[in-house]
């Protein structure tokens, strides 16, 4: 039965193990007991989903959080390139900066956001902003890797062709660090969420699906919890298969590089 | 029909680490010569072969392309490296138009170049192919076509079939001898393969110590068109004797 189960189509074999995971959350609730407010089950859950999105709440709060990811996404993606490539091009910005990016990474962003709030005035820049901060390491790490990655011949063969600075750039860097480059986005895709609901977190006025999260708790609503941990985890799930959509269009060439000879 | 020649005057290099690789090399290379470098690992023929590219500036010395300083020159030069240094990411055709692109020709207008090329290396249908579905072998043809679709006037081989097994090589030198009888075309190689330098090239020269200088240059005067029958002759075996002795 197991390797009848293997060869399933993927989505088919997502469905069941999702199916089993409700099942096996009923589950627990059912045997254990347990009262509303400390371990909601998935029908209350769903059941708090269709409340929340009749009453248009969470579609509002999940189009803010939305709204804060995506350009904390793109402007961390716009700063960490340039400066990655800097780095991996002169030693002397390296040794500059280098200390202080990684004693940076020491800190939690939760010790940061709050004086973020305070500094910026507007509030939805201000968690903007977080998601940045959180988005900008990981992929700085990946253009550092993925430009070190070119080989050093390939290098002088463009240089054997006398090609000017952006040829090698564009036809050469470029296509090369691709690889590792779309495997940090996967990464700072899936933390610029993070970074935009701590953003929310530490906002006294706030909105989006981190203050939707908080509101909840202190109201022991455990089941909207529940809905926006969802909503959450979904919306990570997105963006992660964009960028693999992405990865797959830009990286077609790697279907041939596995397997097939002639 | 450009021929140019490559002249090495009083050439050391030393690294940005401190190590002298070569000392005092002086060399000049004629329009349309074939050339081999050979030597112990470690004595300077990549070096040379890359200072003669351009890539590095001499220490002390000048290399001239052309009578041009070599890291000045804007003309481009064909290089083959062990590797065959493809592209992953472009097909075979992709990657021999990568010159002419450089050059700023436009992969319609240079196609039927291209075409033409990979017939003459023996790979005529496989533009389309990528490096990963391609024979080691093969993967070097493209490598050299892609060294010479620009019509560079030089041609740098840095143990271009070292990868290759036995067989393989022998046919790909005899291949080489034939694409440089049709083209204008310098070629210097640096191989570690005695045979190989003295059944492919016009002069052979030798470096060893530490740092590398040239101690013997010893002209082959068998005819040519070469094939392999000749390693069987006399010839053939003095020359490689007298090179195998050159090399301390």
């Amino acid at each position: 039965m197991l390797t009848r189960l293997r060869r399933q189509p993927s989505w088919l074999t997502f469905l069941l193990s999702f199916l089993l995971l409700l099942f096996a959350w009923q589950m627990v609730v059912v045997w254990g007991n347990y009262d509303r407010f400390i371990l909601p089950g998935p029908y209350d859950v769903a059941q708090q989903f269709k409340v929340v999105w009749q009453d248009g709440r969470l579609p509002k709060h999940t189009w803010i959080t939305f709204s804060e990811v995506i350009p904390g996404l793109f402007i961390g993606i716009a700063f960490a390139t340039p400066l990655g490539y800097l780095l991996s091009k002169s030693p002397f910005v390296a040794r500059l900066v280098s200390p202080y990016l990684i004693a940076s990474q020491a800190i939690p962003i939760i010790a940061i956001a709050p004086l973020l709030t305070i500094w910026v005035r507007s509030t939805y820049w201000s968690r903007v902003l977080v998601a940045v901060i959180v988005v900008f390491f990981p992929i700085l790490i990946n253009v550092v890797a993925g430009l070190r990655s070119v080989p050093v011949e390939q290098y002088e063969l463009f240089h054997s062709l006398r090609a000017s600075r952006w040829q090698i750039f564009r036809k050469l860097e470029l296509p090369a660090a691709l690889p590792i480059l779309l495997a940090g986005l996967k990464v700072g895709a899936t933390l610029s969420v993070i970074g935009a609901l701590v953003g929310e977190f530490v906002q006294p006025k706030s909105e989006g699906l981190g203050f939707l999260l908080v509101t909840a708790r202190y109201q022991f609503k455990t089941d909207l919890v529940f809905v926006v941990i969802v909503t959450l985890g979904v919306m990570a799930l997105l963006l992660y298969g964009v960028v693999s959509l992405l990865e797959w269009w830009l990286l077609r060439w790697q279907t041939f590089a596995h397997g097939r000879k002639v | 029909m450009k021929h140019s020649f490559v002249a090495l005057k009083n050439i050391s290099h030393i690294f940005s680490n401190g190590f002298q690789v070569v000392a005092d090399v002086s060399l000049t290379i004629s329009g349309g010569e074939f050339v081999a470098l050979v030597g112990r690992s470690g004595v300077g023929k990549s070096t040379l072969l890359r200072l003669m590219a351009g890539l590095f500036v001499p220490t002390q010395g000048e290399v001239m392309l052309d009578n041009q300083p070599a890291h000045h020159t804007q003309e481009p030069v064909g290089l083959v490296f062990q590797k065959d240094n493809l592209l992953p990411w472009r097909t075979v055709q992709g990657n021999v138009h990568l010159p002419l692109e450089i050059q700023g020709q436009s992969q319609k207008s240079t196609h039927q170049r291209i075409i033409t090329l990979l017939d003459l290396v023996g790979l005529a249908g496989y533009a389309h192919h990528y490096p990963a579905q391609l024979s080691g072998g093969m993967a070097q043809r493209v490598a050299l076509a892609r060294a010479l679709v620009h019509e560079p006037s030089l041609l740098l081989l840095d143990e271009p079939f070292g990868a290759l097994d036995a067989l393989t090589r022998e046919k790909m030198g005899q291949e080489l001898l034939r694409i440089w009888q049709l083209l204008p075309v310098t070629v210097c190689m640096v191989t570690h393969s005695i045979p190989e330098a003295v059944l492919l090239a016009d002069r052979v020269l030798v470096l060893n110590g530490q740092p590398g200088t040239i101690t013997a240059d010893i002209s082959i005067d068998l005819p040519r068109p070469r094939t392999l029958e000749m390693e069987g002759t006399s010839e053939f075996y003095g020359y490689a004797a007298a090179i195998r002795a050159a090399i301390e």
